[in-house]
């Protein structure tokens, strides 16, 4: 009766075989929050599941040359509880604390987030703005992808149909480096998005930004880099005239949609304050001034 | 294609059975197994009632696939208690009425026996974030709330020294 095959292969290799080889639609299975959901109400109708999760390596996370990797399926709760990610990625990990329910964090996964390519992922924001680099692996080896070439649309990557995500690259810190995520939801907890915004900051010993990436989420069909909004920050402190600037910056970038989270221009009014206040919290974190969440 | 054979621990003990691959680990719990007490309030993970512990993190058995059970160790709702004695956490909620129509509870009780095990003194605030996931259409929180406080304390009290 039925026909949806399973496979749960233990290496790289096997699974891109299962991938290509396969006649129908496959889907890759990380931690499977999106997938069984779409699967239960019939929007996705696969041939083939390809669970990675046994595959050495894709969940865990491990420090290499001075940044860190996480697997691609490792657990958001996993990444959450690890000393080194929390200090040196705390946007990062706030953005991944505000995934679901505890249930869903004890689950879901960076490559799943990214790879269900929805314009509202709390985590995508703060990978684009960490500047994470996806491994992804397929026939033809290894490449490595800016996560912000990840996504295409709501629902679609640049990934081949043979193709999945091994693990993710998070690059080295240079000296007063720090990251935050904002969303903001008509609630405290358990709600998607009306914008989500990621932003991480270098600062010299004075306080002016000397490196800096921001992306939206929530206000365009997939997340955004902003780098009108990183070029606002670079070479200022945070006073209010850069305040200003970035906010105008994010507002001018947001293309929203009016759903029923929050009308168009609503969507970019909220875009300029989250900037603020994510930049805020990024340049008092890089200053070393606090590292508490930002919830 | 034809079902799969999956071996887990439940509750302790060895668990062989066969299932579909697009059968969730709660239909696998519910309609194969024949453990009941997990429930399924939504299906998509909204609202806890399904609640499990899966090689010691809290998870929805209706986001998983009962072919991922091979080879974890799951506690659900009936491996709580030790035999016929009540585990605290449910002796609380008895004691505090935590429970109206009683749906959620299960889903709730596991939940914060996950809690427990790795915050035995969690906040107020700790424990609404913690229990976020775990919805009671009855909005009967104020209680479950009263009995967590409950259950820990005596939890703390009884730990040996």
């Amino acid at each position: 009766m039925s026909t949806l095959s399973y496979a749960a292969p233990t290496t790289v290799d096997d699974a891109v075989k299962l991938l290509s080889g396969a006649s129908g639609l496959a889907k890759v299975l990380s931690g499977g929050t999106d997938l069984l959901v779409q699967l239960r109400s019939g929007r996705v109708r696969p041939d083939l599941i390809v669970d990675t999760k046994k595959i050495p390596g894709i969940i865990g996370i491990r420090e290499e040359n001075g940044g860190f990797v996480v697997g691609a399926a490792t657990p958001g709760a996993v990444v959450e509880e690890h000393a080194g990610m929390k200090a040196a990625w705390p946007g990062v990990v706030e953005a991944l604390d505000l995934i679901g329910s505890t249930q869903v964090q004890g689950r879901c996964s960076l490559a799943g987030n990214l790879c269900n390519a929805s314009p509202a992922a709390d985590s995508v924001p703060a990978m684009f703005a960490a500047g994470a680099i996806a491994v992804v692996v397929g026939p033809n080896g290894r490449r490595e992808v800016p996560v912000e070439q990840v996504p295409t649309g709501p629902g679609r990557t640049s990934l081949g149909k043979d193709e999945f995500i091994l693990e993710f690259k998070f690059p080295v810190r240079p000296a007063r480096s720090a990251d935050a995520y904002l969303r903001f939801i008509p609630r405290t907890e358990m709600d998607i998005a009306v914008v989500g915004c990621g932003i991480n900051v270098t600062v010299d010993e004075k306080g002016v930004c000397t490196a800096a990436r921001v992306a939206l989420g929530a206000v365009a069909p997939t997340v955004i880099m902003v780098p009108a909004a990183a070029a606002a920050l670079i070479g200022h402190t945070l006073d209010e005239a850069t305040l200003a600037k970035l906010d105008a910056a994010a507002q001018a970038a947001a293309k929203p949609i009016s759903d029923k989270r929050g009308t168009v221009e609503y969507r970019i009014k909220i875009a300029g304050v989250l900037a603020r206040r994510t930049a805020a919290i990024a340049f008092d974190r890089a200053m070393g001034k606090t590292n508490g969440k930002a919830h | 294609m034809a079902k799969q054979y999956v071996s887990a621990t439940i509750n302790g003990e060895q668990a062989e059975f066969l299932c579909e691959t697009q059968q969730t680990m709660l239909d696998v719990l519910r309609d194969v197994i024949g453990l009941t007490g997990s429930k399924e309030g939504c299906g998509s993970g909204d609202c806890g009632a399904c609640s499990v512990i899966v090689d010691g993190r809290l998870v929805c058995s209706c986001l998983m696939l009962g072919v991922e059970a091979e080879g974890k160790t799951i506690t659900t709702i009936e491996g709580i208690a030790q035999g016929d004695k009540l585990h605290p956490i449910q002796q609380k909620f008895l004691e505090h009425a935590a429970l109206q129509c009683g749906f959620c509870t299960p889903g709730l009780i596991v939940a914060t026996k996950a809690l427990l095990d790795e915050n035995p003194n969690p906040t107020e605030t700790e424990a609404r974030y913690w229990l976020a996931g775990n919805l009671c259409r009855c909005t009967g929180y104020a209680k479950v709330m009263e009995a967590l406080d409950d259950a820990a304390a005596k939890e703390t009290a009884d730990a040996p020294a």
